[in-house]
């Protein structure tokens, strides 16, 4: 019983759900609007289950000194305190001078640009250290790579390429026909081939056969 | 000594320092290449050149997308992101925000990122504190209805009905209260909106909203969103799934140029792209260069 009844809710909630999509009738519909907010509730439980899970794996890597226990422990400590704070605050944590306000924009926030900024300096070095052309495939992908890199600034256009009379021969229009037809082929490719591994994975998990997403093993 | 003999000494002679600058190259200190990268990104930044831009197709099928709203409309908007993405996305929704206003449409935002709500309050509060809106008074023009956890399924809830999905705005405000946000009389579903204007930095965000919603609900759409993630959704431009499609800062500043906005963040953020772009193309090059270097050296 214990894996038979999950088995048969799936089976009858994703029906259902497929139905909904086809059939606007109420009585589809209520029952279906009922089970999205339901799937909301769970989503925002997951939050709190996921700070719960946080805080037990780095509470234990703290007690246990693992390697890096002192980032762990400015991350528990973060945590708390933005979460205490936000508690304490309460409605009021909107406030522009709330403290709840003033983590988001002075430690948040600068914190996730540095992350997303460190990207650029990276980026130029492993394109100068692993960026390595030993095959034609390899070469085809560097040539269209420096194409659109330097056809999407305005570098390309007006400076590297602003000679050429020919307005198609110039950096952005060539960088917009590999955009729009081998990078959209292929991407559509990928797509179409995602959305039916999706439908397939959809349908065992509906019929039964593909069980792992219950755990453990049979 | 004949001139044959003479140009193989100079041969000889440029190809041992360039062999030897090559051999130098590959032991070269990383932290070169960040110097070099930081001095390109400040340099324009600080001292704006304000690079020439060209407005490109998707770009201004975006603009004519929101120019095609009917004046006074109430139009949906979604900021899907959060603080890591500011340089590439706060531009572009100040603009859409702007071309919004001047057609006099309605704003109702959302947000679907946990991280999101306080730099989307911050960047509409911005553009309304603008001498030009300064009379677009919130409740009336616009709302933020902040955000709500979930991804897809808050995307199908709100077909079913705005106001339950979302029973309190970002300051914690009735939706159904009328009185203090009468924007909201008119707003039931999706139906009550001509497009949603989309400004996404992953998941959840376009491919979401283009699957669960313009398919579904048939709710006409335009998209901006990051560079990386700009290739992704291509195919929902040229299906026609996507009015229009801003990609990242380039996006953003091209906006800017159709829009007439100047020098705008994005514009003044391009210059430095720019030469961004061209130094890691010129490491590209570089980097296989030495290669190639190190192994005919081997060879020989």
């Amino acid at each position: 019983m214990k894996r038979e009844v999950p088995l048969f809710l799936t089976a009858v909630i994703g029906l259902f759900m497929i139905l909904s999509f086809f059939v606007p009738h109420q009585l589809v519909s209520v029952p279906a609007d009922f089970l999205q907010q339901s799937a909301v509730i769970v989503v925002a439980f997951g939050y709190v289950l996921g700070g719960a899970n946080v805080l037990k794996v780095n509470f234990d890597g703290i007690y246990k000194r693992q390697s890096g226990w002192p980032y762990k422990l400015v991350l528990v400590v973060a945590l708390l305190v933005t979460v205490g704070v936000g508690l304490a605050e309460g409605r009021t944590w909107q406030d522009p001078h709330s403290i709840s306000i003033w983590i988001y924009n002075h430690l948040y926030s600068p914190m996730q640009a540095t992350l997303f900024a460190l990207l650029s300096f990276f980026i130029a070095s492993a394109a100068f250290r692993a960026f390595r052309i030993r095959t034609t495939e390899a070469a085809l992908l560097a040539i269209a790579a420096l194409i659109v890199m330097l056809g999407r600034v305005p570098i390309g256009d007006h400076y590297l390429t602003a000679r050429i009379p020919v307005k198609w021969l110039q950096m952005s229009s060539i960088q917009q026909w590999i955009m729009d037809n081998p990078q959209n082929a292929a991407k559509r490719a990928i797509l179409i081939g995602a959305a039916m591994g999706v439908m397939a994975t959809g349908l065992r998990v509906i019929l039964g056969i593909e069980r792992s997403y219950l755990g453990g093993e049979d | 000594m004949g001139l044959l003999a003479r140009l193989e000494k100079i041969a000889r002679r440029w190809i041992f320092l360039v062999m030897g600058l090559l051999a130098r190259l590959e032991k070269l200190d990383r932290r070169w290449i960040f110097l070099v990268m930081a001095l390109l990104v400040l340099g324009p930044l600080i001292w704006p050149v304000g690079l020439k831009l060209t407005v490109s197709r998707p770009v201004q099928m975006f603009a004519d997308a929101i120019d095609a709203v009917p004046e006074g409309s109430t139009v949906l908007m979604s900021c899907d992101y959060d603080p890591a993405s500011r340089p590439e996305l706060v531009p572009m929704t100040k603009t859409a925000l702007r071309q919004l206003w001047n057609r006099h449409c309605k704003v109702v935002v959302t947000v679907l990122w946990p991280g999101g709500p306080g730099i989307v309050d911050e960047t509409l509060r911005e553009v309304a504190a603008e001498p030009k809106y300064r009379d677009r008074g919130y409740g009336y023009d616009w709302v933020n209805l902040g955000y709500k956890a979930g991804n897809e399924a808050v995307m199908v809830l709100m077909g079913q009905g705005l106001t339950g999905t979302f029973p309190q705005d970002y300051e914690g405000h009735s939706t159904t209260d009328f009185a203090t946000l009468p924007i909201m009389k008119n707003v039931r579903n999706y139906a009550s909106f001509p497009l949603l204007v989309n400004i996404s930095a992953g998941y959840p965000g376009t491919k979401e909203w283009v699957q669960q919603v313009n398919s579904r609900f048939h709710l006409p759409m335009v998209s901006g969103c990051t560079a990386v993630s700009a290739p992704e959704y291509y195919p929902y431009l040229q299906s026609g799934q996507l009015r229009g499609l801003l990609g990242g800062m380039a996006g953003a500043a091209e906006y800017e140029k159709a829009r007439g906005e100047g020098l705008g963040p994005a514009s003044r953020g391009m210059d430095a792209q720019s030469l961004a772009h061209v130094f890691v193309a010129f490491c590209i090059v570089l980097g296989n260069l030495v290669q190639r270097g190190r192994k005919s050296g081997g060879a020989a």
